[in-house]
């Protein structure tokens, strides 16, 4: 009763201030034209596009940043969480310096660092460093060789998931038969040639394009190739290392949770370490890591909203710059929550799924 | 296959032969068991301590021995990032650490935050958990708030909008976990509630506030607030983004606080409604005081966390430590020293937050002895 008397007070004051200020209301205003730019994405966009439009390649970009964000800070946390149990005194000391120092320092000021430095230690765009061969990084962003869209590369793209098909199909078959004779298949090696030369036959197929799109320097830039502004760069390796050391935080305590007497009954069994770590201790701690894991990826995501502070075009940097346009404040924050929502449930829902999938079985 | 399974008993050596046993102890063995314990472990050795020889005299000669630190701009030019320029933290250290607050009267907030400073480093020891805390607590923010705000005892008066760099952290901080118990011990025990309608609306409150990020929060304190108040009444930004701070931060204290009250056998419920208490009492008198002294490491956790949010606020245009770092980054003059600026506050990140860490742990262990879940048990 008292929620609904103070709804209904706090949805009075509103519709008096919209109107004192002569600010409009209802979602009327995405279809019209933003007018604003959107200085990079994967969306087609002008500035007469429309700001539901406009909303889209924010929502876009948001997701390019944590896709990417994702897949760089598992590999990350991965590899310094098992670093932190090495038993070498330095790698486990510089594996836990790492995690203590990105982890004790918000990540709104190492964002603003990464981008300090990309903006104003790398050099100018005419005279990039060449990290590879045509590799360039400078104060522009990051530009490297892509190859040039044809039929060779779309027959290969969609070979693809074939070939890993037949892979996943031939693991199946192993395993079905490991269970009935007892007999194990060594299928690695011909699973992973399946899943290499479907594609490689699709695009031998299609001709075997060779054609590069490199960067080329010229005098002011590099022009050419594809390339990720140093907002995105920032940004994504920001994300990325300060996720990873909470990851590697979460792989460790993982790992640690799996009981000694596995390790010690794989050791007694004649398992070698690394087969000990792949085949006993990995699945095992998988099972606790999911959960948190989770939640660091969301968090990721959630945290891909600091690209307001850097001036990266993510959605809440567009919802800022729609609210500075026209004040429908309300609006577009609901905007903003309904998608991270959205999102939330979407991986909330995976995750289930898969967890399920690893959950240990009883009885 | 085993060769043990094979039947035949395996012959042991005889003892003349065998080496003695690899020794256990000395600097040798150590060396041996943690530099080159294998191939793989003695390239990483390798690795890393060629990259460190390369990397740390060079690193501690930048840092430390040539480094200008007096704040002498043409020195630092003539230095030409050879070497850091402490003079920029020099130069700027009061922008930093206060803001725009009004230069001849920094004094004001130097005190008030070393006042809470003091007063949270006596909270610390389990000592000082008494009674006269939380009154010691008031009267420590009503001097912070005086000190600050000024307008009384011939002190004066200085806009919340001045406001800036370490107090307004501290203070964001402060009243964020504060003000977020009493709301997140409410969340929590409604979500555990058996209203349906209590339980919902807590339920969804929680969700939601988790499932967005923490910057939608201050635009909803900074845009949506002023259109929800009455015509005429206004609240100024501090207050607008603390609230929003504190209901952001309420949600994770919610779940916080549930996990201690999950933590409870269900005995105490059973007992406290056997010896005829209703539910608010059980809950005042013997539910909640073993709930909440489970989750006091926690807490500490997420003053922590909340202290790492407060730079947020920066987006929503107050100058907090990182918002002041970058307000002091706007002179054109000592700009290209931000990599000082940037290390200067980030140690007083990381030592802060290592600190609480670190209390937290150690906390955790002293109350582990009498707050375990087990130990009510028996």
């Amino acid at each position: 009763m008292a929620l609904v008397l103070a709804s209904a007070w706090l949805a009075r004051n509103t519709r008096q201030n919209l109107e004192a200020r002569q600010i409009r209301s209802g979602f009327g205003f995405l279809a019209e034209p933003a007018g604003f730019d959107i200085g990079e994405g994967v969306v087609p966009y002008t500035p007469s596009d429309s700001y539901l439009w406009a909303f889209a390649a924010g929502v876009a970009n948001t997701l390019r940043v944590a896709v990417a964000g994702i897949a760089l800070a598992s590999v990350l946390g991965l590899v310094v969480g098992i670093g932190r149990l090495s038993r070498n005194v330095l790698v486990r000391g510089l594996c836990t310096a790492y995690v203590e120092v990105l982890r004790n320092i918000p990540l709104i000021l190492q964002l603003f660092a990464w981008y300090t430095v990309t903006t104003e230690l790398l050099p100018e765009a005419a005279t990039p460093l060449e990290l590879a061969p045509r590799v360039y990084l400078s104060k522009g962003g990051l530009q490297f060789p892509v190859p040039v869209w044809s039929r060779g590369w779309a027959l290969a793209l969609g070979a693809a998931p074939l070939g890993i098909g037949s892979a996943w199909a031939l693991f199946r078959w192993a395993r079905a038969r490991r269970e009935r004779t007892g007999h194990t298949p060594q299928v690695l090696w011909p699973a992973a040639l399946v899943a290499v030369a479907l594609p490689v036959a699709g695009w031998l197929a299609g001709g075997a394009p060779r054609a590069l799109d490199l960067p080329e320097v010229t005098a002011f830039n590099v022009a050419g190739g594809l390339g990720v502004t140093p907002e995105f760069l920032a940004l994504l390796v920001g994300l990325a290392t300060f996720t990873g050391a909470y990851i590697a935080e979460i792989v460790r305590s993982g790992i640690l949770a799996v009981p000694h007497g596995q390790t010690e009954a794989a050791a007694a069994v004649g398992l070698s370490r690394r087969q000990i770590l792949r085949l006993v201790v990995l699945p095992q701690a998988l099972r606790v890591i999911l959960p948190p894991l989770t939640s660091q990826f969301l968090n990721l995501t959630k945290n891909s909203s600091l690209a307001v502070a850097i001036g990266y075009p993510d959605l809440v940097s567009i919802a800022n710059t729609a609210i500075n346009q026209n004040g429908q404040a309300l609006e577009c924050v609901l905007i903003i929550m309904t998608v991270y929502l959205a999102l939330n449930l979407l991986t909330a829902l995976a995750m289930g799924y898969y967890n399920r999938r690893v959950a240990l079985v009883e009885r | 296959m085993d060769r043990g399974a094979q039947g035949a008993p395996a012959r042991l050596p005889s003892g003349a032969g065998r080496p003695p046993p690899r020794r256990a102890r000395g600097p040798l063995a150590w060396l041996r068991a943690n530099l080159f314990s294998s191939a793989f472990s003695a390239v990483a050795t390798l690795v890393v301590a060629t990259v460190c020889a390369g990397v740390l005299p060079g690193a501690v000669r930048w840092l430390i021995t040539r480094a200008v630190y007096a704040p002498d701009y043409e020195a630092c030019r003539r230095l030409a990032h050879r070497a850091a320029c402490w003079g920029f933290v020099s130069e700027k250290h009061r922008l930093i650490l206060f803001g725009r607050y009004p230069y001849e009267e920094q004094w004001r907030p130097l005190a008030a935050t070393l006042l809470v400073v003091a007063a949270l480093a006596v909270t610390a020891h389990p000592w000082a958990w008494r009674r006269w805390l939380l009154p010691a607590w008031a009267a420590v923010l009503a001097a912070f708030s005086v000190l600050m705000r000024g307008g009384l005892v011939g002190l004066s008066r200085v806009d919340p909008g001045l406001w800036g760099g370490l107090p307004l952290t501290v203070i964001l901080t402060l009243v964020g976990v504060s003000a977020s118990i009493p709301i997140g011990v409410a969340l929590a025990l409604g979500r555990r509630s058996r209203l349906p309608l209590v339980r919902a609306a807590s339920t969804i409150y929680i969700e939601m506030v988790r499932g967005v990020p923490l910057i939608t929060v201050l635009f909803v304190a900074s845009f949506v607030f002023p259109l929800l108040l009455p015509q005429g009444l206004r609240l100024d930004v501090l207050a607008r983004v603390a609230i929003g701070i504190t209901l952001f931060q309420a949600a994770y204290m919610a779940e916080v606080v549930r996990g201690g009250l999950q933590a409870l056998p269900r005995g105490q419920h059973e007992a406290a409604a056997s010896l005829g208490l209703s539910w608010w009492q059980a809950q005042r008198r013997v539910i909640l005081p073993q709930a909440l002294a489970l989750v006091i490491p926690s807490f500490v956790n997420s003053l922590l966390s909340t202290f790492m949010d407060t730079s947020l606020v920066t987006v929503v245009s107050m100058y907090d430590l990182t918002g002041s770092l970058r307000l002091s980054l706007g002179d054109p003059q000592w700009r290209k020293f931000f990599l000082e600026g940037y290390l200067f506050v980030g140690a007083i990140y990381f030592v802060s937050c290592l600190a609480m860490s670190r209390y937290s742990h150690w906390l955790e262990r002293r109350l582990g002895r009498w707050a375990r879940p087990e130990a009510l048990r028996t």
